[in-house]
């Protein structure tokens, strides 16, 4: 990829860009926060045990990091116009690789490396599909999500395959400088995909292919290339959330790794606001939409309401924050009060 | 076992067939329509029931439906086909079942239910069911909880997926147990979907909502798995499992006698995997002697606590 000389973006242009079209996301994350503080008073309390942070703040963090981690790939992808409904089973592969691993006794980062080999692999897979073959993107991916599980499966024998090992376990619950692991890998790979798009004119050519395929390679963009290379991200970004949940529990468990998950990403990214039909894209405000979920997640928890309404209420505050930004309202709200500043 | 036939609908991997096609006049061939893999007890139950085939010298051919009925369903047609001598199924779902249990009595072979029950309209489409007794589970590990608590604890359940059968019947079983002791009471009741991280995650909700788990006195898990993952969210506290907060929970895989050997767990009651067993047994009484089983054949529900766990463990360790 020949990486042309980045638009000058100040800091402030940045924030003010947030500030305009991030309202509603940064608004339901307060009003989310504010009713788990409501049906937890402790909510916000931190306290250090065993030099971590502890707290339901960091269960937010930490919980949400799997979904952050899927939603930053997804937003790569869904940004191109596609949509990638098999990092729910990329995560299982992602586990059961790096598990059945540490346990024949290679060395941890052989086994991480195999994991995120893997996940690249099936992103390739996907992509090759996507963009050579051009195969519905929803078409396309369906195919691994459903495959997937079961090749998770051959490598696991249909079983939790748990293990001991310290050094995987840390990429689940470990600490760094006080924060869990999976938070700090969150960071890292946002900025790692924010400068790789924002600094380089990538972020450009994912965008205008997914605003008009065939104007972009017109215009010289090699549109097969940024497409295998968005599914690919997003593939890796799975394999590391597929290693974050094995690490939580020191187990791969092909069946339940991942389940479903592939739809509270794609939910994070929506609700983070970038648009379905690609375009443009914010990683910020998806992972603000991942954390929306996982704080609803939490506090549901921590209410202690049944379990038989958890859905009810998760879907009626999702309808909630999309309706903050279905455009009729926006405007309506705008109108009415200086809600929008 | 070898991969012999893959079934042409999407996606699925394949039909697992084990076994010969030998239709010798003096062993008697079964069909079993199994769940798929979805937990270390299925497959559990899967290896139970080709050992005791083995013993029993049964002819087993079974296939994998990938949790999905319409996969069963087909499997049970080609049994029928094949006209096998007696079908097992581990129904997936409870409905749906009426029509192809029809045909296999329309030929006339028996069908054995293993593990769960199914609903329907004419229970005469079914020869047996060999399940266990979930509501004895609960009620088992909840007397056994006020033993060990002198009937005084507060408790958090850690609940399977929310509307399953052995979710509903356990905690009704643990419930009426529990009603006779009035210091006795659960405080937080939540859904972990019956997985590690499902329990772990809610179980760290619990312990920031009862004053950091020091007003937990123990946690009833609807199933080892989410009992495991339990354990794990309260080390991470802090805290100490199996002493500041008990941990009792149903099923008796292998890692929950290992987690009891090393004194983070206090009790599980065994869901036997073997559920083929019985069936074998009475199939072979129904096709020698036409003596006809028990409608319900239920299986034993054993309670294990730390003391033996290391061994117990051992023992089942192959099996898993």
């Amino acid at each position: 990829m020949d990486a042309m000389a980045p638009a000058p973006r100040t800091i402030g242009a940045v924030l003010r860009r947030i500030r305009f079209a991030g309202w509603p996301q940064l608004l339901a994350l307060a009003l989310v926060l504010a009713a788990c503080r409501a049906v937890s008073p402790g909510f916000f309390h931190l306290r250090l045990v065993d030099g971590r942070l502890f707290g339901s703040l960091i269960d937010v963090l930490d919980r949400g990091a799997p979904v952050a981690l899927l939603s930053l790939g997804m937003t790569l992808v869904i940004a191109t116009r596609g949509i990638d409904l098999s990092v729910g089973a990329v995560m299982a592969i992602s586990g059961a690789v790096a598990a059945t691993l540490v346990n024949a006794g290679s060395p941890v980062a052989v086994a991480v490396g195999a994991a995120l080999a893997a996940g690249l692999g099936c992103g390739v897979w996907n992509g090759v599909l996507v963009a050579i073959l051009r195969i519905q993107p929803i078409v396309a991916t369906l195919i691994l999500m459903v495959a997937g599980r079961g090749i998770a499966q051959l490598i696991t024998g249909g079983q939790i395959v748990t293990f001991d090992d310290r050094a995987l376990g840390f990429v689940g619950t470990g600490s760094v400088l006080g924060m869990p692991t999976p938070v700090v890998l969150v960071a890292l790979v946002a900025m790692s995909i924010a400068l790789l798009t924002r600094r380089t004119a990538l972020g450009l050519f994912i965008e205008s292919v997914g605003a008009n395929e065939r104007a972009s390679a017109y215009a010289g963009v090699g549109a097969s290339v940024v497409l295998i290379a968005a599914y690919a991200a997003s593939g890796v970004c799975a394999a590391l959330a597929g290693l974050v949940v094995a690490a939580d529990i020191k187990g791969a468990d092909a069946n339940n790794a991942g389940l479903w998950l592939e739809l509270d990403a794609i939910l994070a990214v929506v609700v983070g606001g970038t648009s379905l039909f690609g375009g443009r894209f914010s990683l910020l405000l998806s992972l603000v939409g991942a954390m929306i979920i996982q704080a609803m997640n939490t506090g549901i928890l921590l209410s202690g309401i049944r379990p038989e309404y958890n859905l009810i209420v998760k879907a009626v505050v999702v309808l909630a924050v999309l309706l903050l930004q279905s455009p009729p309202v926006r405007n309506r709200l705008s109108r009415t009060g200086g809600a929008a500043r | 076992m070898t991969p012999k036939s893959t079934i042409p609908a999407f996606g699925v991997l394949a039909l697992l067939m084990t076994g010969t096609a030998a239709f010798a006049a003096d062993t008697l061939t079964v069909g079993f329509a199994q769940v798929g893999s979805e937990s270390g007890w299925r497959a559990a139950e899967t290896k139970v029931a080709k050992q005791k085939a083995q013993q029993d010298n049964v002819t087993l051919k079974i296939s994998d439906a990938q949790q999905k009925q319409e996969n069963e369903i087909k499997a049970v047609r080609s049994f029928v086909a094949q006209g096998v001598d007696g079908i097992f199924i581990a129904p997936v779902v409870a409905t749906g079942w009426d029509s192809v249990l029809r045909e296999a009595k329309d030929a006339n072979i028996p069908v054995f239910l293993l593990d769960r029950q199914i609903e329907t309209s004419d229970p005469s489409l079914y020869t047996a069911a060999v399940t266990s007794d979930t509501v004895l589970e609960g009620h088992m590990i909840g007397d056994y909880l006020a033993k060990i608590t002198n009937n005084k604890c507060r408790i958090v359940e850690l609940q399977g997926t929310v509307g399953s059968s052995p979710a509903i019947n356990r905690k009704k079983g643990f419930g009426e147990a529990i009603a006779a002791h009035p210091d006795m009471q659960i405080v937080r009741s939540q859904s972990g979907d019956f997985t590690r991280s499902g329990g772990k995650q809610v179980m760290e909700s619990f312990i920031k909502a009862e004053n950091n788990g020091h007003d937990i006195c123990a946690v009833f898990a609807h199933n080892d798995d989410m009992g495991i993952g339990a354990i794990q969210a309260i080390k991470e506290a802090g805290l100490k499992p199996g002493t500041d907060i008990k941990v009792v929970s149903i099923d008796g895989v292998p890692d929950m006698f290992k987690a009891m050997a090393d004194g983070e767990a206090n009790g599980t009651v065994e869901l036997s995997p073997n559920m083929a067993g019985p069936a074998f047994k009475a199939l072979i009484a129904l096709k020698t002697d036409h003596t006809q089983p028990q409608k319900w054949i239920k299986t034993p529900s054993t309670l294990y606590t730390p003391a033996t766990a290391q061994a117990e463990y051992d023992r089942r360790k192959p099996l898993y």
